[in-house]
């Protein structure tokens, strides 16, 4: 019974951090909402009964990729994010690729709807897995991250560093200018 | 132990641990100003007690009673927040640092405990995890008083961090190939017993390069002198706390005095064999702790009043260039060894 409480605690507050990151005006009060979504998201996996995953979520997430953006965001002083005038509009009447967007947003809202209804079915308490499925171990984690799904690591890594490579071409191009 | 027992253990650790770090980070105060007075050759505090020994209870009653002040154009919230962020995660991180074998303190308790509060299988993540967090303490602060010199030492802690967090979680990685595991208690107990009969089994003497590593990225992680941009005087009056007064002032040394005793903790902890010493019984291993912990907090102290401050394009030079790629192939050699010698 107490699984479940924490659970709802946690999930409400990821949830709620979440939609509060996008609610913002200010860049400053979203990056700490997102890391208060990181540390809900840790709580979760803690519940889930993989400690490693839930700390390398703070170190890598919290620790270290939000002490970045809020550099980032510190760097540039972002003021309040002022909406534009169509912004305040109904979404539909948004220019151009503004209104490409809306539509994704409505095919999001469609595709989490079927998901979420899709779990219901084999729908499974907290806790109710069998240990033979659920890695424990960091020893266990590391020998199937680099056997079974060394693929689908080496992969990430290439598509991180390619957003890596093509950020610094971007910024180099602005510089040239 | 009866099960029932267990909470009311952990609880009095908790209260036992908080409370020891809060008197150790008002000695702290002291031992600071009476060594740095000791090395400028003069007294230190000398008035309020024998010897000035009851400074920090004054420094605490006047810092209580100043106004509290904030700027108009302050973030409110954040303001606010930024201390109790520092402090909270300095007081956190010590939750799995373990500082003692079994004991009954001198047969005061009927049955030994451990001392420590809480043994997680990934106890040396927990503690990188949490004081990796306490830099956004230093950075709100610095950003939601809104003032340039707040800004800047709070940009230059954010980058600061970045830069050693990398060298510092590399070279605790070598210790853990080591020990072969992430309990920090097994970390400390793989290093018992003795070499050729007299060199203790620390894995200082297996990873000299690490350790040189990890001292130097903890001092910058902890903001100590030669790395204290985050408030570098000269330049930013007081960087990040120059807007702060009374309570919410006190409370950023406060924090940062607590993570040298976590850092030194942790240290002793990987390094210097935690509790073992040859020769002396486990049941009297907290004392050998406590006494290597304080040798390591006097090096930080002698530290920063010797070593002059760093230049900050030179400090982030240091930290990519030669300290990250020293502790990358300190990482990569201690690997093959252990497997060449596991195999």
């Amino acid at each position: 019974m107490p699984e479940t409480v924490t659970f709802y605690l946690f999930a409400a507050l990821a949830v709620g951090a979440s939609a509060l990151v996008i609610a913002q005006r200010n860049p400053m009060y979203s990056v700490l909402l997102l890391i208060a979504s990181f540390g809900a998201l840790s709580g979760l996996y803690i519940l889930l009964d993989a400690p490693f995953v839930a700390v390398a979520q703070i170190i890598i997430y919290a620790g270290a990729i939000m002490v970045l953006f809020l550099f980032v965001v510190m760097l540039l002083n972002a003021p309040k994010e002022d909406a534009a005038e169509w912004d305040r509009a109904h979404p539909l009447r948004a220019p151009g690729v503004a209104r490409w967007g809306t539509l994704l947003a409505g095919l999001l809202i469609v595709q989490l709807t079927s998901a979420l209804m899709a779990v219901n079915e084999y729908n499974t308490p907290v806790g109710a897995q069998s240990d033979a499925t659920t890695v424990n171990s960091v020893a266990d984690m590391g020998r199937a991250i680099f056997t079974r799904h060394t693929f689908a690591f080496e992969a990430t890594s290439i598509l991180i560093l390619v957003a890596m490579v093509g950020a610094v071409v971007l910024a180099r191009r602005e510089d040239n200018q | 132990m009866e099960p029932y027992i267990r909470p009311v253990v952990i609880g009095a650790m908790i209260f036992i641990v908080f409370n020891l770090l809060i008197v150790a980070s008002a000695i702290l105060v002291l031992a600071e100003r009476k060594i740095m007075g000791f090395m400028q050759q003069r007294y230190g505090p000398y008035l309020v007690g024998p010897h000035g020994m009851l400074q920090p209870i004054a420094d605490i009653l006047k810092l209580v009673f100043k106004e509290e002040l904030r700027p108009k154009g302050a973030d409110k919230w954040l303001f606010t927040l930024a201390p109790v962020l520092s402090i909270v995660t300095a007081f956190v991180a010590f939750a799995t640092v373990p500082f003692g074998a079994e004991t009954t303190l001198f047969g005061l308790l009927d049955e030994p405990i451990k001392l420590g509060i809480s043994d997680v299988n990934v106890g040396v993540l927990v503690v990188f995890a949490v004081t990796s967090m306490g830099v956004y303490g230093i950075v709100l602060a610095g950003w939601a008083s809104n003032s340039k010199y707040s800004l800047f030492g709070g940009l230059r802690a954010s980058a600061q961090m970045i830069s050693y967090e990398l060298a510092y979680a590399t070279s605790l990685a070598a210790v853990i190939l080591l020990a072969g595991s992430l309990s920090l208690r097994e970390v400390v107990d793989s290093q018992q017993g003795t070499w050729f009969g007299a060199l203790p089994q620390w894995y200082l003497f297996l990873q000299p390069i690490g350790f040189i590593i990890y001292v130097i990225a903890g001092v910058a992680e902890t903001n100590r002198a030669p790395f204290d941009f985050p408030e570098a005087e000269q330049e930013l009056v007081a960087g990040y706390n120059t807007e702060y007064s009374s309570v919410r002032f006190a409370l950023f040394p406060q924090a940062e005095y607590i993570n040298m005793v976590t850092m030194s903790a942790v240290a002793t902890d990987l390094y210097l064999g935690g509790w073992h010493f040859p020769g002396v019984p486990p049941e009297y291993g907290w004392i050998v702790f406590l006494a290597k912990v304080s040798v390591f907090l006097f090096v930080y102290i002698w530290m920063r009043w010797t070593v002059p401050r760093y230049r900050y394009d030179q400090l982030m030079k240091f930290g990519w260039k030669y300290l990250f790629p020293a502790s990358v192939l300190n990482l990569i050699a201690t690997a093959a060894l252990v497997l060449y010698f596991n195999a």
